[in-house]
């Protein structure tokens, strides 16, 4: 049966790695290509790329970035930020990137998902999406958290099925940052509207953190970045660790 | 010579990529003389199948690979790549593939429980069910990527290695010279390479 996945984040301003990492052994810890090459060593399934550029020229150094990483690295990658138009989705794929991660873009939007999907098949789209609790219901937010946009994160999640997303990722507000586990009664929730693959993101801050999170039965796929990058948790030992309690990755 | 078959279908930036690793020469081309001269074809895709076998069939290519076929010459298809080697496809209505090897083209949605994903997406391992020169850097259980909806059946004269997901998925098949994945080996790490490596060092 399919692995469950264990996915690093990067973010990546003007082609440079920016969360502080502390790494030994790497002679530039800003550098995509040797985080990238230091996170497939240790097993890592699958490569996220956040691309948090405003500038241009930045997005220039970003996808000669993203060549030269895909030209070196041969598990799957997948690339987010500022994908507005089926144009910056042709930009990235055309750089090596295997699946493309639509966030605030498909909000303002959201025939972007059918058009990509259409285009580039439903594997290459992932819908990322930011949630948080108000009132009670699980509510989608845009542009960096700031913006409520009123939509229901579970109606959302069900549109992009019903659209062509073939992956979600779901980032929990609300537990992000606070290293305390992931937001399993969100996801819970969202798993249970989609049949398409979920990956969780927020909130992991032990190797336990995805434990409960696969026994719960609720996401594909765990996504972190600091602890990883702070080497918190070594990807390798949180793999053998989960193996041990009976959860299938790939080792 | 590798000749990576150019017909429009699919993201070849990491195929190429892993063969210029591995050390092996490679071009990207739809030109017949080309092809003629290559040592071996990789026929990639991504897509839908009878998009991609119109295609084949517009551009002369179908006629070339199987004209390469006969005379030979080692084919390796990948992921839709693989599935056009069969008779038949019955993705969204009914459309003829090579025919260089034996089977058909079936929705994995109509055979698998219906609480399972489509796209079979992700790592998945191999199970070896014939040992082939093409498999001689490879292991019994070793994790391959997968993403793909539909999948060969009635194509036991061929298969190599077949991966789980609820039913058993003809992960690599192969008959005299002509080879297919339906994994993605350049997206599955050393793995991947190993694969392309043993392919490359056929013959």
């Amino acid at each position: 049966m399919i692995a469950k996945r264990i996915i690093p984040c990067l973010d990546v301003r003007d082609g440079r790695v920016v969360k502080g990492v502390q790494f030994e052994g790497i002679r530039d810890v800003a550098s995509p290509v040797e985080m990238a090459h230091f996170y497939n060593d240790a097993g890592a399934d699958e490569l996220v790329f956040y691309d948090i550029t405003a500038s241009s020229e930045g997005r220039k150094l970003f996808t000669d970035v993203l060549k030269q990483v895909a030209g070196e690295i041969f598990i799957p990658l997948t690339v987010g930020g500022g994908i507005n138009t089926l144009e910056d989705f042709e930009r990235v794929l055309r750089c090596g990137a295997d699946k493309v991660s639509v966030n605030s873009g498909a909000v303002n939007d959201p025939s972007l998902i059918e058009r990509a999907a259409r285009k580039y098949g439903d594997q290459c789209v992932v819908l990322s999406m930011d949630v948080k609790r108000v009132d009670g219901k699980f509510r989608v937010f845009k542009n960096g958290n700031r913006v409520d946009t009123g939509l229901d994160a579970l109606d959302w999640a069900k549109y992009a099925e019903e659209h062509g997303a073939g992956e979600l990722v779901v980032n929990s507000i609300d537990t992000d940052g606070v290293k305390q586990g992931f937001d399993l009664e969100m996801l819970a929730a969202i798993q249970a509207r989609v049949r398409i693959p979920v990956i969780a993101s927020g909130g992991a801050g032990c190797k336990e953190d995805f434990l409960s999170l696969f026994e719960a039965g609720v996401a594909d796929a765990g996504l972190a970045a600091s602890i990883f990058h702070f080497k918190e948790v070594a990807i390798r030992d949180l793999k053998g660790y989960l193996a041990d309690h009976g959860v299938h990755v790939r080792i | 010579m590798i000749a990576i078959i150019d017909y429009g279908c699919g993201n070849l930036f990491s195929l190429s990529s892993s063969l210029a690793v591995i050390g092996e020469e490679w071009q990207i081309t739809a030109d017949k003389d080309r092809l003629a001269k290559a040592d071996k074809l990789i026929l990639p895709g991504v897509g839908a199948f009878g998009d991609a076998a119109d295609k084949l069939h517009k551009t002369g290519l179908d006629e070339v690979l199987r004209e390469a076929a006969s005379a030979g010459k080692y084919i390796l298809g990948i992921c839709l790549g693989m599935q056009l080697l069969f008779e038949k496809s019955y993705e969204y209505g009914e459309h003829a593939g090579l025919g260089l090897l034996k089977g058909t083209i079936e929705p994995l949605a109509r055979d698998i429980q219906a609480d399972l994903k489509i796209p079979h997406m992700g790592w998945n391992n191999l199970h070896v069910v014939k040992q082939d020169p093409i498999l001689r850097r490879n292991h019994e259980g070793d994790s391959v990527y997968f993403v793909h909806s539909f999948y060969a059946k009635n194509c036991e004269e061929s298969l190599l290695a077949t991966a789980e997901y609820d039913v058993t998925v003809p992960a690599l098949v192969g008959k005299d010279n002509v080879y297919g994945a339906q994994f993605h080996p350049e997206k599955s790490g050393e793995v991947g390479l190993n694969l392309l490596k043993s392919f490359a060092e056929l013959g």
